[in-house]
């Protein structure tokens, strides 16, 4: 039986629900060589503000217990140099582009925004309201719900792309956040960027990271992920992108059958840059197993008849 | 062209109590191998540890002309390191490679200086054999805690690489820093003959040995080690601090842009 992993989200088609996650492809151009862009379902590269960025001295990362924390600060070469260098190398390789944006202002995002409305190949927008590492911006606006519809309004006014707002979980309520980001005008919400969390040498009583804190990532985190990822559909009718820890087919399942139509894998492609294909033929033997066509007839399928259910969600 | 190979061990020397050499069956990526450049690796399969680890080709072996893997030098030091050596014949590990820039070989009638501290001698088996390849004059200054911690002289002298050791505690060679006999050679070199100094080893010996360097006019090459997630570019975990024509200090990916480093860019004082 021929199976269609095909997803369509916030007016986006992606060939397949698997999605390089934003932090972790690079700006997808650095794999090109090793990976045919155009066989994953899309590539969100790394996030971007208006000008370059230097982030944060080392150390950057560090391993802690099937998981990382990274405190990158958001080094990159800023939306016009994007526009210019990366985006038509992107586009050759035939790449669906997402692309994160950032600012440190409302103002900035919606800016970011406006220039890469003009560029050709940028699929959709996400909006990172939820980078834990920077000191102006990113999460400071995702952990509040005003500045939460604050900036995906004013990304909102200015393209004609999807809005695609990535929440943070470093909040009590994801969902809220989710309803927040659907009343500003989003098109779909992806979830979760990165617990904030720190870790601390002992002998020298430094914390390991420079930052001192950052995200943690990886297979530590995704019973969570999947929690709020869950919370997020039962609340609000948005489509859901979802990540947080995705290293096998059967972990980005858990994801698509608590309500995200498609995912992004991060960590897992640290350790495995050729895990596309594994996800794919993985996913494709799921469906045939169990007589399923599309993704779609996937999603959100989670069945909780019988069980009772405590909520923590609005 | 980089590969992700699940290469068997052949087999895991213990060179001490600390050190050992891993050969791994992985001739696909040994054979596109240049000297300086690394692989990631990681044992086992499950998520806890998570990450491979960047490690420098120690020797690319072959039988006859045919490449048959490569050997990676090992300290125990953390978790990775620690099953790395704990490894046996037939095990399996992930290696992922070549990566990196390597090392520039230089030819006659430039003479190359390898300085190599404790296991920062991994990256000099295989520029040893390039420079042979190209009849450069080559030298090992080597240092190590002790004598038990130098390893691999023999077959160095093989390659024709003239030695010279130091040790912490004076059971080998001379006492102190391997830069304590670096600097009376620099003194004692003839000027006239070019050098190329190539450099790996714990970060406060390549800063010195770079200064060195720069005061004796001498070109050089250093291999760093930063702390690594993928290896590829994706992550910007493994920066750098470099500085290039003047211009302000950037951060550079050391997985792209190195692990191999022109010694005069790096801006050691802002590197850990």
């Amino acid at each position: 039986m021929s199976v269609d992993l095909s997803v369509d989200i916030a007016g986006l088609h992606l060939r397949n629900p698997f999605i390089a996650a934003s932090g972790c492809f690079g700006y997808g151009v650095e794999y090109a060589d090793l990976v045919d862009l155009s066989t994953l379902g899309g590539v969100a590269v790394k996030g971007l503000f208006l000008d370059a960025r230097e982030g944060h001295p080392p150390t950057r990362i560090v391993e802690t217990p099937s998981g990382m924390l990274n405190a990158i600060g958001l080094q990159g070469i800023g939306v016009r140099r994007f526009v210019a260098e990366k985006l038509p190398l992107l586009r050759a390789h035939g790449a669906v582009v997402i692309v994160n944006i950032c600012g440190s202002t409302i103002d900035e995002y919606a800016e970011v925004a406006r220039i890469l409305d003009d560029a050709d190949g940028v699929g959709a927008l996400e909006v990172n309201i939820s980078c834990p590492n920077i000191k102006k911006g990113g999460m400071m606006f995702g952990c509040s719900l005003q500045g939460t519809r604050d900036v995906v309004a004013a990304v909102r006014r200015v393209t004609r792309r999807p809005v695609i707002p990535k929440l943070t979980p470093n909040v009590t309520d994801v969902a809220s956040f989710a309803a927040a980001a659907r009343d500003a005008g989003a098109d779909a919400v992806s979830l979760v960027n990165t617990f904030l969390a720190m870790a601390i040498d002992v002998e020298t009583r430094r914390p390991k990271l420079s930052n001192v804190v950052g995200g943690l990532s990886g297979p530590a985190i995704r019973p969570i992920a999947v929690r709020m990822v869950h919370e997020c559909r039962q609340a609000v009718d948005l489509p859901i992108i979802g990540m947080g820890g995705i290293m096998t087919t059967g972990d980005a399942l858990e994801f698509i059958i608590a309500g995200a139509t498609a995912v992004q894998v991060g960590t897992a492609n640290f350790v495995d840059p050729f895990i596309w294909n594994k996800l794919v033929t993985g996913l494709t033997d799921y469906l045939q197993r169990h007589g399923l066509a599309t993704v779609s007839d996937l999603v959100g399928t989670l069945d909780i008849t019988d069980r009772d259910t405590v909520w923590t969600s609005s | 062209m980089p590969l992700d190979v699940d290469a068997v061990v052949v087999s895991n020397t213990h060179l001490s109590n600390d050190y050992n050499v891993l050969v791994l069956a992985a001739p696909a990526v040994a054979s596109q191998v240049q000297p300086g450049q690394f692989v990631m690796v990681k044992p086992g399969v499950g998520d806890d540890p998570l990450l491979r680890r960047p490690f420098s080709v120690f020797e690319v072996l072959r039988d006859d002309a045919r490449v048959t893997g490569l050997s990676l030098l090992n300290k125990r030091v953390g978790v990775t390191t620690r099953m790395l050596f704990a490894l046996t014949p037939g095990d399996r590990v992930r290696c992922l490679g070549p990566l990196g820039r390597p090392f520039s070989v230089t030819e006659p009638p430039e003479r190359a200086w390898m300085v190599a501290g404790g296991v920062g001698l991994a990256p000099f088996a295989t520029l040893a054999a390039a420079l042979r390849e190209r009849n450069v004059k080559t030298t090992l200054f080597y240092g190590g805690r002790s004598a038990t911690d130098l390893f691999h002289l023999d077959e160095f002298r093989q390659r024709g690489v003239s030695l010279t050791l130091a040790t912490d505690d004076g059971s080998r060679g001379v006492q102190g820093n391997v830069t304590v006999p670096l600097a009376r050679a620099f003194c004692d070199a003839d000027r006239a003959t070019p050098t190329r100094v190539y450099a790996c080893g714990p970060t406060a010996m390549m800063r010195a040995v770079t200064e060195l360097a720069a005061t004796h006019g001498r070109a050089i090459e250093v291999s760093l080690e930063q702390v690594m997630g993928c290896g590829l570019g994706g992550c910007y975990s493994c920066v750098i601090p470099v500085q290039r024509d003047g211009g302000p200090a950037r951060l550079v990916r050391s997985c792209l842009a190195g692990p191999v480093f022109d010694g005069g860019t790096v801006v050691w004082e802002q590197l850990g």
